[in-house]
C-alpha cells in the first residue's frame, strides 16, 4: 500500500488559513461588533437600556458599546417619538457617523409616529434617514431589540461590503490590473 | 387669609372686577388694563407668594376671542384664587407678570407659543415648545389637528400628518367637547 503524502500540506499554517469572500470576512467583522449611537427620545429608551444591562445582555451580539459620539458608532438606535424639533437633530447626528451605518427604528413612534398623530411629531423617522430594521411595540421588550439586532446582522451578512462601497477604490486599480 | 375675604379686599380697592364663583373656587375677572396692578397687589399687600399656572384660552368666535388665565396662591394659608384677563385678537397683547412671579417666564412663554399672545415686558419673549421660525400657533381653534406644512431651512419642517378624515378630527368652535370632538364620527 502506497504512502499517502499530502500534497502542498504545511503544518506551520494549515488550520491557521481560513479561505474565504472578502465580503463574507468584512460583514462577519462588521456585524459582530456594531456599536450603537443610542438615540434615546422617549420611553423607548428605557427598553433599549433594560437590552443593555445584565438580565438582557446585548454584549452577546457585540452591541453592547454604546457610544454617544456619532463618529463611534454604527448603528443608530432610534429609540423614542422624533419630533420636528429635535428630527434635524437626529438627521445631523445621523449625517455625522461615518459609513458603513445603519439605523433602526425602535418602537411604533420612530416608526410611524405611534399614536402621536400630531402637528408637533415626525410621523417615522424614515421619512428623514434610511431605517435598516423597524421594530413593532409600544415600547418594545429588550428582546424584541434583540431581535432586531439579529435581523441586522443577518442583513449585513448579505450586503456586498467591498464591490459597493469600494466601487472608487477597486475602479483606481484597473489600471494596474492585466 | 380665605379666599372671601381676598375676593373682598380687589373688589374693594379695583371696583370694575366682575366675580364668579363655581364649585367653591372664586374667578375674578380684570380688566386689561388693570391686570397687571391687580396681580402686584395681589403678591405685595394680599401675599400671593405662588403663581401655579398661567395659561392662554382661545374663545375662537367670541369677542373677545383670547383670554389670559392666572391661578394664584397663598401657600401658607392654603388660599386659591383665580383671574381672567381677556384680550381681544386686535391688541393681543397683555402686561408680564414675571416682574413679580419669576415662574411667569416661561408660562408666557408657552402662551405666546401656543395662542401668539404677546406679554408686554417680558425678558426673552419666545417660542419654548415650537421652534424659532414655525409660523402658526398650534392650540388655537383654528389650527387644524392635522398641522400645517411649514419649512424653516435648517432648523425644522413640519408636514401635515395622515388623520384620514379619522373619528378625532376637531371642528374649530368653542363649543362643548361633544361638538368640537366628535368621539363616534362616522369614518369616510
Amino acid at each position: 500500500m502506497p504512502e499517502l503524502v499530502p500534497a502542498a500540506y504545511d503544518s506551520k499554517i494549515e488550520g491557521n488559513i481560513i479561505i474565504t469572500r472578502l465580503d463574507a470576512a468584512v460583514n462577519w467583522v462588521r456585524k459582530n461588533a456594531l456599536w450603537p449611537m443610542p438615540m434615546g427620545l422617549a420611553c423607548c429608551a428605557i427598553e433599549m437600556m433594560a437590552a443593555a444591562s445584565s438580565r438582557f445582555d446585548m454584549a452577546r451580539f457585540g452591541a453592547e458599546v454604546m457610544r454617544f459620539s456619532p463618529r463611534q458608532s454604527d448603528v443608530m438606535i432610534v429609540a423614542g417619538t422624533v419630533t420636528y424639533k429635535m428630527a434635524t437633530v437626529v438627521k445631523r447626528v445621523w449625517d455625522q457617523m461615518a459609513e458603513p451605518k445603519w439605523c433602526i427604528a425602535m418602537g411604533a413612534c420612530a416608526s410611524s409616529g405611534g399614536m402621536y398623530r400630531s402637528y408637533a411629531v415626525l410621523q417615522g423617522i424614515d421619512q428623514l434617514i434610511p431605517v435598516d430594521v423597524y421594530i413593532s411595540g409600544c415600547p418594545p421588550r429588550p428582546e424584541a431589540l434583540l431581535e432586531a439586532l439579529m435581523k441586522l446582522q443577518n442583513k449585513i451578512t448579505t450586503e456586498p461590503a467591498i464591490m459597493d462601497q469600494k466601487m472608487e477604490l477597486l475602479d483606481s486599480l484597473k489600471e494596474y490590473a492585466p | 387669609m380665605s379666599t372671601a375675604n381676598v375676593a373682598a379686599k380687589l373688589e374693594g380697592k379695583f371696583g370694575n372686577l366682575k366675580k364668579t364663583e363655581f364649585r367653591g373656587e372664586t374667578t375674578l375677572t380684570v380688566p386689561l388694563e388693570a391686570i397687571h396692578e391687580v396681580a402686584q397687589y395681589c403678591k405685595e399687600a394680599l401675599g400671593f407668594d405662588y403663581l401655579i399656572d398661567l395659561s392662554g384660552v382661545d374663545n375662537y368666535g367670541e369677542e373677545p376671542r383670547f383670554e389670559v388665565v392666572y391661578e394664584l396662591s397663598i401657600l401658607e394659608s392654603n388660599t386659591h384664587l383665580r383671574l381672567k384677563c381677556a384680550v381681544s385678537e386686535d391688541t393681543l397683547e397683555v402686561p408680564t407678570v414675571s416682574d413679580l412671579w419669576p415662574t411667569a417666564n416661561w408660562h408666557e412663554r408657552e402662551a405666546f407659543d401656543m395662542y401668539g399672545i404677546r406679554f408686554s415686558g417680558h425678558p426673552n419673549l419666545t417660542r419654548i415648545l415650537m421652534w424659532e421660525g414655525y409660523p402658526y400657533y398650534p392650540l388655537r381653534k383654528d389650527f387644524p389637528l392635522a398641522g400645517k406644512e411649514s419649512n424653516v431651512p435648517e432648523v425644522a419642517f413640519t408636514k401635515p400628518i395622515p388623520l384620514a378624515g379619522g373619528p378625532f378630527v376637531t371642528a374649530p368652535s368653542c363649543g362643548g367637547s361633544d361638538d368640537r370632538e366628535p368621539r363616534a364620527k362616522p369614518v369616510g
